[in-house]
């Protein structure tokens, strides 16, 4: 076993992942356009909700990932935290684009037809309750359901509210990163109690905020309907999404020589944990889907019955197979965590497999059944897709360039993590 | 001949224990068994132990519990007597996975604690086998079997040389048994 490592080296983001990046976001900026001059605007937006969507979730679970660490005084993970660090570093891009989707969704608007079929002027996201008059009585739009939730559920303050919650996890996530730098700067224990403070604040917002992030920015997609389930279910997505990225992204830097300290006992504990998260995801979809489906009342019901309409019907049944069989069947023995060719498979699986997940949750409600089962994924689906993956390499590469080493060097639990063994 | 049939070299320290397998290990000394008053990492790689079976036995206790109650549940609720219980069809499977689940657990849970009794020896009642006393308190134990592994004085040299706080020549192989 190698026991001395160097750390002085920096993380140059150039060559081939640069440039190819560069060409998948063009390739997603070129695919939108196109998508909303022959797609629609509708189906269009979308798109870039989900993929803005699981970017920002994805740089959140990166700042999550942090503060549990230092939450459990954890010590395997010491020589990891820079790539969540660096999704962290990304939340405030991440957030910037997902805001400017949902204002360009409310605030950007065409001629179409409302839930009772008759003309009028919608916006390209939540069209359930952002319609104008919705609210007023009399108007072609008004909804008395939506009328009654209007108190909560209002542009203002919906508004008011992704900006608190994207704002508060950005912050501290930029604290946490601040204090691992001045530690390496440092040394001492000094910083690392700082982390700790910090990262108890951020869980305690976290915890009580995230079920709201996604009843926002997701359910409300369907304003009629609710679950309280459903920010729970967004959790636990988050959480493997997350996972599944930060796991494949070291299995790449390992590959191209970069983090050599990190051995299979670390990426066995990922596993484990996007194993274990996935059961738990799964253990959500289905208490959400249990409940609803045996007591069939119409007003829960309807989300589901939407979702098993033929056009969305294979690809509903085929996110429980991507996101529960294929852990539990790929990834449940440990010579399988252990080899890292499966891991690295597990991981695209999955995040393909959350992907489908965040679509299957946003695309009955926000833009409807298509022809057929097999048009529902076609152009806008993939190359906005392409484009956010090339987006997220570019972004959370170039924070990571800026690290001054890829391991907090001065981190207490820093030996232990290289000594890891399990 | 001599009636020693186990060496014991007690350690203080899990270091000095380390640094006693390499050495014995060095001199082509095979070690019967290693005991520790707590878990030593990459301890079962150093001495080649195979990977326990545990998961194996885990998995099928948790296929044969799923199978037994989703067949119950079958018999009782769909073959032997239907019900209509609002209004779902009579095999109403969603109904039946948190049940099977449950019983998947319990059987995992109940038959790895069987099996791990029956590969330790360990059961209530049944006086443990062990080799020294003092490697479930505050010593590190490397046994060494004394049969065919001559001259013992050297096993206890490069016990010592280690680090041994103490070396045994013990006439019995389990101590517990009085």
């Amino acid at each position: 076993m190698k026991t001395s490592h160097s750390f002085d080296e920096i993380f140059k983001f150039q060559g081939k992942a640069k440039s190819w990046s560069l060409i998948m976001i063009a390739v997603g900026v070129i695919g939108a356009i196109f998508s909303f001059v022959v797609f629609g605007g509708e189906r269009t937006f979308a798109n870039l909700l989900l993929m803005g969507y699981y970017f920002t979730c994805v740089c959140i679970c990166g700042i999550f990932f942090c503060a549990v660490q230092y939450v459990a005084q954890a010590g395997w993970s010491a020589s990891i935290l820079r790539i969540p660090q660096a999704f962290g570093k990304t939340l405030p891009i991440a957030a910037a684009i997902l805001l400017a989707i949902i204002l360009g969704g409310l605030f950007i608007t065409h001629t179409g037809l409302n839930e009772y079929g008759k003309q009028t002027t919608l916006p390209y996201l939540y069209k359930a309750w952002a319609l104008k008059g919705i609210t007023t009585p009399g108007s072609v739009n008004y909804d008395a359901v939506i009328t009654k939730k209007s108190g909560f559920l209002n542009i203002p303050f919906f508004l008011i509210r992704i900006i608190f919650y994207l704002v508060s996890y950005a912050i501290l996530g930029r604290l946490l990163i601040k204090y691992s730098e001045n530690e390496d700067a440092l040394g001492g224990m000094f910083n690392y109690k700082k982390s700790f403070n910090v990262s108890v604040i951020f869980l305690v917002i976290f915890g009580f905020t995230v079920p709201l992030f996604a009843f926002d920015t997701i359910m409300s997609l369907e304003a009629h309907w609710f679950s309280t389930m459903f920010g729970w279910y967004n959790f636990a997505a988050l959480w493997v999404g997350g996972l599944s990225v930060i796991t494949y992204t070291l299995i790449r830097l390992r590959e191209n020589g970069y983090v050599q300290w990190v051995t299979e006992d670390h990426l066995h504990n990922l596993g484990q944990l996007m194993f274990g998260f996935s059961i738990f995801w799964t253990y959500l979809w289905f208490a959400q889907f249990l409940l609803t489906w045996y007591a069939n009342i119409p007003d829960e019901a309807s989300y589901f019955y939407l979702r098993w309409v033929p056009e969305f019907k294979p690809w509903f049944w085929l996110n429980i197979i991507i996101n529960f069989l294929t852990p539990l069947l790929v990834l449940m023995s440990r010579d399988s965590k252990r080899a890292v060719k499966v891991l690295k498979t597990a991981c695209v699986i999955l995040i393909c497999g959350h992907w489908l997940d965040y679509w299957q949750m946003i695309m009955p409600g926000a833009v409807g059944p298509q022809s057929a089962w097999y048009t529902e994924i076609g152009i806008p689906e993939i190359t906005i897709f392409i484009g956010f993956v090339g987006l997220f390499v570019f972004t959370t590469m170039s924070a990571l360039s800026t690290f001054k080493s890829l391991v907090p060097r001065k981190h207490p639990f820093l030996e232990e993590s290289l000594h890891h063994h399990i | 001949m001599s009636k020693t049939k186990y060496i014991l070299g007690l350690f203080a320290d899990p270091d000095e224990m380390m640094h006693g397998i390499d050495l014995l290990q060095k001199n082509s000394v095979p070690i019967y068994d290693v005991f520790t008053p707590m878990p030593i990492h990459g301890i079962e790689r150093k001495l080649g132990i195979k990977d326990s079976r545990l998961g194996y036995a885990a998995f099928m206790f948790g296929c044969l519990g799923g199978t037994t109650i989703f067949s119950m549940a079958y018999y009782m609720l769909v073959h032997d007597w239907p019900m209509n219980i609002g209004g779902k069809p009579a095999f109403a499977i969603p109904d039946f996975v948190p049940i099977t689940f449950e019983w998947t657990v319990l059987f995992t849970a109940f038959g790895m604690t069987l099996t791990f009794f029956y590969a330790t020896h360990l059961f209530p009642g049944r006086t443990p086998r062990v080799m020294d006393l003092r490697a479930t308190d505050d010593r590190f134990v490397i046994a060494i079997d004394a049969k065919g592994n001559t001259p013992h004085e050297d096993i206890t040299k490069i016990l010592k040389e280690a680090g041994a706080v103490e070396v045994k020549h013990n006439d019995r192989k389990y101590v517990s048994y009085e």
